[in-house]
């Protein structure tokens, strides 16, 4: 039986948007790790900056003496990134997504970002512990390359 | 500057060009949406973004775009993107943007489609 090979990498920065570039930085080498595409990169810096980008605003309101935590776990099947808070637990799973047209007609700035997450990533898992801690994973399986 | 962003401004006629460079985040959007709120209060209605140097955007660049559809197409203009490269077009794919915005292959395109409503 073949063994599976994990590697685990992590991420601790404050809360404030200006590090969502350190944390793309951070996901796009753990893509080029995996043998992943320019395009494949990009599509999972979009959905860890997402996550984190929530946790900034609505976790910790851009609190920057807080820590957002992002993991990524690496084997031959899959890349989980899991994005952890200790802030106001908001469980983005009970938002539907809204369609893009309907946003549009309302004028609205936000509301796409876990459309986003939830079309980019194969299984999207929210886990909250009251007062402990909240916690975002989120799988993509790894495809053979061409 | 590895995580930078900037807007670029110029006028062909009755078009307002914006062109972006780098990278259009959470923490960047801000510096577009009022770009844009400027240029809306000066009365322009038809703009048209230069995207051929934008490396990167989010769900709050997309957001920017979403918010300003509806008053620029009620004043009978609009926003029009141009050039954008692949790994950001799917960005716009995957939400279905490519359906609510105008989409071309250069800005030249962009202008050049205002100005032919004319």
């Amino acid at each position: 039986m073949a063994q599976t090979f994990e590697q685990s990498f992590a991420l601790h920065v404050p809360s404030s948007s200006e590090n969502l570039a350190m944390i793309r930085s951070f996901v796009g080498e753990i893509a080029q790790r995996a043998d992943l595409s320019d395009d494949e990169s990009l599509l999972l810096e979009v959905a860890v900056d997402e996550a984190c980008a929530n946790v900034i605003e609505h976790a910790y309101h851009h609190d920057a003496t807080q820590q957002v935590t992002v993991r990524a776990i690496l084997d031959d099947e899959t890349i989980r990134f899991h994005v952890v808070d200790h802030g106001k637990g908001f469980d983005p799973a009970i938002v539907e997504p809204k369609d893009p047209r309907e946003l549009v007609k309302e004028r609205a700035s936000g509301g796409l970002g876990m459309g986003l997450i939830r079309r980019i990533m194969d299984e999207v898992v929210y886990h909250i512990v009251p007062g402990e801690k909240n916690e975002l994973q989120m799988v993509k399986r790894r495809r053979p390359r061409k | 500057m590895a995580d930078g962003f900037r807007i670029y401004e110029e006028k062909r006629d009755s078009v307002v060009v914006l062109r972006l460079e780098g990278f259009l985040d959470a923490h960047t959007a801000a510096s577009f949406e009022n770009a844009i709120q400027k240029k809306v209060e000066e009365g322009e209605t038809c703009l048209a973004v230069d995207g051929s140097k934008l490396n990167y955007i989010s769900s709050a660049g997309l957001g920017v775009f979403m918010s300003f559809i509806e008053e620029l197409r009620d004043k009978n203009g609009d926003i029009r993107i141009g050039g954008l490269i692949p790994k950001v077009r799917q960005v716009f794919e995957i939400l279905g943007f490519t359906e609510i915005l105008q989409l071309f292959n250069t800005v030249d395109e962009a202008v050049e489609s205002f100005q032919s409503e004319r």
